[in-house]
């Protein structure tokens, strides 16, 4: 809820007195810092936003955020944020967790968060690794993974974040990453804007578990072959002359190719609010570990009514038909008798 | 024939326990259920024991089929739904066998022998057809042709055999109805309310009705009807009410009484989803119901809704409370006040879903990890449901914590009549919201009430009392995270103290000890009424037995050690292994013993009874 008085505010006044407790280097750091920043940009009251996570390293932000804030259990906090926006539709409700908390253990309460439209902000730090239990691999980790608890490789295949919330109807799916802080303001920016349930996949490095996990695509210098940005109403294109782009094959699959080959007509024009999710599905498919180009942006924003105003128009709606509750005439409601 | 002109003079009975058995398919809950609200309105005191099997069709004609509701109606002040039925009314041969053994001996057996051929014989187990094989001389038998009486009666109207068959239970409470000489109104009224939309069916059931109500008074099956006047009752307005609809009263009342709207987030689950239902029906009282995706969602709901301001409940059957523990765990640590309705089912695990136990008590009370103290409030009978609900939010809000509210399948679907409560009487349960910072110009959100230890809550939205919470120990009066030991420690009894004082805003538990008892039956939750029956018949017998009742059993009542070390003997009747005596023996160190009984059905008073008569 954006504030109309001319109060301006300034990163610090989101910050709170406690330590931050993330490692030295962390990719955290660079995410805290870009949601202080964007707050302050547009002006949030702190009082009416709230932060719900779960467990993990990336669920400690609430700590560090002066606003009001619960630090819930592993995988809840979608569930305990759609309680908050239901009793509160008129606060901001941000949800933060990391991809163990969101996809392994919390992966339920995530899709039905997203399927019901609530409109809460789910920012999933993706890692690809268990960060607070020390480096086991997660739902999203590479297959063969070695990590301490698969030393011989890990057999999982990962999920795709993004197909996932998009295979769940998420009215708004975005990915960016903790090396670019305009594009991770930006992208939360558009998902704090996005009315309804709004998920972010946040490329996040872990430099003492996972170091470097998405250097190939977020370094400085490999970016404009690496991240395919999504622009709607736009071409997609990438590389540093926009020399490569995408297009649909004949199976409804996206390809890459290079422009020269296929003429500009050719390819893909981005649309984000396209009701149905089956091509922003099949952008989301590029890319199934980073090491491939990756599409990064918004993928889909579209329009759907939103969970927790529906409620309060079944409230309205039943008070209207039934008149303001009488709790004497519900208790005597039914057949009812008298003894003298 | 009209149903009015009942020509013969009614013998008046005190009471009479009868139990309506068929296929799960025959209707036979509606029909008992019927006859239940006709009884309340005439003014009896009654209580009601459904029992049915989980299935929503259990193979039609089997014993495992088979469905019953049973009810005691009396002209005086009953407790029980009764020991054992002086009437059966038994709709095919399973109803018959499986029911058979409960009768009381002499007792009549209604049947209906339409549906008494081999095949729905050898479903039952019969060798032989018992209408014939004099196996059942020591009763009185009577034998109706319900189903062809129906058809019969029925076929003038259109309807297909196949339909109008299914009328046959109306046609068993035309019958019973004119036995026991109830009006005949209101279910003629409810008939045509209940299938207003559908008109063949309407006038298929209200036929069956009144040619089971005018048989009875045609045939001379008996010389004569029974009556059984209406009870004398303390006056005031009194409706009939289940345990579940009670909760859900109590739920709303709780809402209203608080000023606070109430969020109640729950996954289905028998015997508990009923509260879901009625509460889903009330969005103008404000009450907000979430289905959620499963229980633990269903808590975080809960919680998160608390944590923003509103009276939070969520409501399962004991598989639920085990998936919400974790949470539960949360909700201790955050200090947030929370209701956790268990109506309790038999465990473990799916175990007998439909069928009533006391099994979750030692759950409740240690069913989460680290020292995680909850107060806990049992409903003793349905209608008190309604209070215990109450009762479970004021103490969750005044003490900013979540409670455990416990009932059990029994009371949820028994019935009884309600004496309605002026809701003037109703404590207050009004909560005051923090508004502004509480240390300095800070805001500290675990700066306790040094009465109650209960800390502030402070609304998500109020300008400047921005803070975090979370299930990290945290640091007494800031909240902050904290790992030092000494303050663990410190907050790990804080936690506890702070349920312990809870004691002193609780009645103390009361005696009903007629004098010299020196056997005390301590009861809790849904054995009151059986308990007390079961007392008073053992007086009646010459045994000086004293009675007590447990609503809070977490903390306990402060007098309970005295109160109990009062008696060289304690007897506890519990639907579980030996839970509560478990803990009184632990917390008094008395030799309590308990009479347990887990076949998915409420104890008996004649079996409480014997277990007087042993330890006395
Ligand atoms: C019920 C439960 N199971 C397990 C844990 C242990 N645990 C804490 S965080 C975590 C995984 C963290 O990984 P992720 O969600 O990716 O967050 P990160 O630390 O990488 O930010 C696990 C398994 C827990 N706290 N609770
Ligand atoms: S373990 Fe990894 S994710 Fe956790 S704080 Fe350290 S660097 Fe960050
Ligand atoms: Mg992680």
């Amino acid at each position: 809820m954006a504030d109309d008085t001319a109060v301006t505010f300034s990163r610090k006044d989101y910050q709170t007195d406690q330590e931050v407790r993330w490692c030295p280097g962390c990719g955290d750091y660079s995410i805290l810092a870009a949601v202080q920043l964007l707050f302050a940009e547009i002006g949030l009251r702190p009082e009416n936003q709230v932060f719900v996570s779960g467990i993990g390293c990336a669920a400690r932000f609430p700590y560090y955020m002066e606003t009001y804030g619960i630090h819930s259990i592993h995988g809840r906090a979608p569930a305990v944020a759609t309680g908050v926006a239901i009793a509160r539709p008129d606060l901001d409700v941000w949800v933060i967790g990391g991809d163990g908390d969101m996809l392994s253990i919390g992966g339920n309460h995530l899709i039905h968060a997203l399927r019901r439209n609530v409109g809460v902000k789910i920012v999933m730090f993706n890692n690809q690794i268990y960060g607070l239990t020390k480096g086991q691999f997660s739902p999203t980790s590479e297959t063969g993974k070695i990590t301490k608890s698969s030393p011989f490789g890990s057999l999982d295949t990962p999920f795709n974040p993004v197909s996932v919330a998009l295979g769940a109807e998420a009215t708004f799916v975005a990915r960016t990453h903790d090396m670019d802080r305009k594009h991770m303001m930006e992208t939360l920016r558009r998902a704090y804007e996005h009315e309804g349930a709004a998920f972010v996949e946040l490329y996040q490095n872990c430099n003492v578990f996972n170091d470097g996990a998405f250097e190939t695509i977020t370094a400085k210098d490999t970016r404009a072959d690496m991240l395919i940005d999504l622009v709607h109403g736009a071409p997609i294109r990438f590389g540093a002359d926009g020399e490569k782009g995408v297009i649909l094959n004949e199976f409804g699959e996206c390809e890459i190719v290079a422009v020269a080959d296929v003429g500009e007509d050719r390819l893909l024009v981005h649309d984000e609010h396209r009701a149905d999710p089956s091509l922003a599905f099949a952008i989301s498919r590029l890319a199934h570990v980073p090491t491939m180009p990756t599409p990064v942006g918004v993928f889909r924003d579209v329009a759907r009514p939103v969970y927790e105003e529906a409620v309060q128009i079944q409230l309205a709606a039943a008070s209207e038909r039934n008149g303001p509750g009488d709790l004497g005439a519900l208790l005597a409601s039914g057949s009812t008798w008298t003894v003298d | 024939m009209t149903p009015e002109t009942s020509t013969l003079k009614p013998e008046p009975l005190a009471e009479v326990v009868i139990r309506f058995a068929g296929d799960s398919g025959d209707g036979m809950q509606l029909t008992g259920d019927r006859f239940t609200d006709v009884s309340a309105a005439f003014g009896n005191d009654l209580a009601t024991l459904p029992n049915y099997p989980a299935e929503i069709r259990a193979p039609a004609g089997t014993i495992a089929g088979v469905s019953s509701f049973q009810v005691q109606i009396s002209d005086h002040d009953i407790l029980t739904p009764g020991d054992l039925p002086t009437v059966l009314v038994a709709m095919n041969p399973a109803a018959l066998r499986a029911n058979i053994d409960e009768l009381a001996k002499g007792g009549t057996i209604l049947v209906n022998s339409d549906a008494f051929d081999q095949r729905n014989l050898d479903k039952a187990g019969y060798q032989a057809n018992p209408l014939e094989d004099g196996s059942l001389s020591a009763y009185r038998v009577i034998q109706v042709s319900m189903t062809s009486m129906t058809l019969e009666a029925t076929k003038e109207l259109g309807v297909k055999p196949r339909d109008a068959e299914r009328s046959k239970n109306f046609f068993a409470l035309g019958l019973i109805s004119w036995l026991y000489t109830r009006p005949v109104e209101p279910t003629i009224a409810w008939i045509d309310q209940r299938f207003g939309n559908k008109e063949l069916v309407r006038t298929a059931n209200l036929a069956a009705f009144k040619a089971g109500y005018n048989f009875g008074d045609t045939a001379e099956l008996w010389e004569h009807p029974y009556e059984i006047a209406p009870a004398s009752l303390p006056p005031g307005q009194y409706r009939q009410i289940t345990g579940n609809l009670a909760t859900s009263l109590g739920l709303i009342a709780a809402g209203h009484l608080s000023k606070l709207p109430v969020t109640y987030a729950s996954y289905p689950i028998t015997p508990a989803s009923d509260v879901l239902h009625e509460l889903s029906r009330h969005k103008n009282f404000g009450v907000r119901t979430f289905q959620a995706e499963d229980e633990i969602a269903a808590i975080g709901v809960a919680i998160g809704a608390a944590f923003a301001g509103h009276l939070a409940v969520t409501g399962t059957s004991g598989p639920g409370v085990d998936l919400k523990s974790e949470a539960m765990g949360l909700a201790v640590s955050l200090e947030l006040p929370l209701v956790i309705l268990d109506v309790q089912r038999g465990g473990p695990s799916t175990g007998l879903p439909t069928k009533t136990e006391q099994a979750d008590l030692l759950l409740a009370m240690y069913g989460r990890h680290g020292e995680a103290p909850m107060p806990i409030v049992a409903a003793s009978t349905p209608s008190d449901c309604f209070d215990a609900a109450i009762e479970a939010a004021r103490i969750a809000l005044k003490y900013r914590t979540p409670v455990l509210l416990l009932t059990d399948g029994y009371l949820a679907n028994g019935a009884e009549p309600w004496r309605l409560p002026a809701i003037d009487d109703l404590p207050d349960l009004t909560v005051e919201f923090a508004t502004k910072p509480n240390h300095g110009d800070e805001y500290w959100p675990y700066l306790r009430d040094p009465e109650t230890l209960a800390r502030p809550w402070a609304l998500p939205g109020t300008p400047g009392l921005m803070h975090r919470i979370g299930g990290i120990e945290k640091q007494d009066g800031t909240g902050n995270v904290n790992y030092d030991p000494h303050n663990h420690e410190k907050m790990v009894h804080l936690r506890a103290e702070k349920i312990a004082r809870i004691a002193r805003d609780i009645p103390p538990v009361e005696v009903d000890d007629p004098g010299g008892a020196d056997l005390l039956v301590l009861g809790w939750g849904s054995t009151w009424g059986v308990a007390q029956q079961a007392v008073r018949q053992a007086r009646a017998n010459g045994r000086r037995v004293a009675h007590a009742h447990l609503v809070h059993l977490n903390p306990f009542p402060a007098n309970l050690g005295e109160v109990l070390r009062a008696y060289p003997k304690v007897l506890v009747p519990e639907m579980n292994l030996g839970q509560l005596s478990r803990l009184v023996r632990a917390e008094y160190l008395v030799d309590a013993k308990s009479v347990t009984k887990v076949q998915g059905l409420p104890f008996r008073a004649a079996e409480i009874e014997a277990a007087i008569e042993e330890m006395i």
